[in-house]
């Protein structure tokens, strides 16, 4: 007995290889957003009314510096995900969804690197 | 091809609202949120990278009512969507999903995501000294 649909085998479409790729990244950056993103919170509510120097100072700080750019990487990696089920789930022309997918991917990388760029700069003064 | 006139399954429309369903819609909206706030991040990084002036112009956006009420509401989607996916990740191990317990569940992410934000609100303000 075959597992696939009726659609899928004439489509021609089979498995990617690619199994749980997808939703596994979903969760493990979730995982490490718990504690980044706490840890965050926690230090802008602590420094809130802070002047320029003192955020530049703080940004600068190499741990600070790490952890912002390890938030970034998993902010950008989980947002992207997301909003890719999302587009999957509404959008039903295909070169649409296709178009919206890549365009989400596009900007989560775009905003990424000019985020960790900046932190980058601060840190390295 | 006929099959596009479908009526796609479910009709949110003939159910009555309950806490998990409007509690799963409110996780993806509010990460739907959460990924447009991430451009106030960007934004924020880049102009600490840039200079004082340009610091100084988001950080008066961010001190005006429309900046205050996007972040207020940013910092509940923040804390609802971390609450609630901390459940979603307790619920792919297998916890939780009982009829009951998802229901105790939910209203512990409510309460949890509410007290969260005020907390945080109130020690933003306590150390700029305003309180």
């Amino acid at each position: 007995m075959s597992l696939r649909s009726p659609l899928g085998k004439v489509r021609g479409l089979g498995s990617a290889k690619e199994g749980v790729i997808h939703w596994w990244a979903q969760r493990m950056t979730a995982v490490a957003l718990i504690p980044l993103l706490i840890w965050f919170v926690a230090s802008i509510a602590a420094m809130a009314g802070a002047d320029y120097g003192a955020f530049r100072e703080w940004i600068a700080t190499p741990v600070v510096s790490v952890l912002l750019v390890l938030m970034t990487i998993a902010v950008f990696h989980h947002a992207q995900l997301g909003l890719q089920v999302v587009l999957e789930d509404y959008v039903h022309t295909e070169w649409l969804k296709i178009a919206a997918i890549a365009l989400v991917k596009f900007a989560a990388i775009g905003l990424a690197i000019a985020s960790i760029f900046s932190i980058v700069k601060i840190a390295l003064g | 091809m006929a099959s596009q006139n479908r009526p796609l399954s479910p009709h949110l429309q003939v159910y009555k609202p309950q806490l998990t369903s409007v509690m799963s819609i409110m996780h993806r909206a509010t990460g739907i949120a959460l990924a447009v706030g991430t451009l106030l991040l960007v934004f924020w990084l880049i102009a600490a990278a840039t200079g004082e002036r340009t610091f100084g112009d988001i950080q008066a956006f961010n001190a005006s009512l429309i900046g205050k009420l996007l972040l207020f509401g940013w910092s509940f989607a923040l804390f609802y969507h971390l609450c609630n996916g901390i459940r979603h990740l307790f619920w792919d191990a297998g916890k939780g999903f009982g009829l009951e317990a998802a229901y105790r569940n939910g209203r512990l992410v409510v309460v949890a995501s509410i007290a969260l934000t005020v907390l945080s609100w109130v020690w933003g303000y306590a150390s700029m000294g305003a309180l």
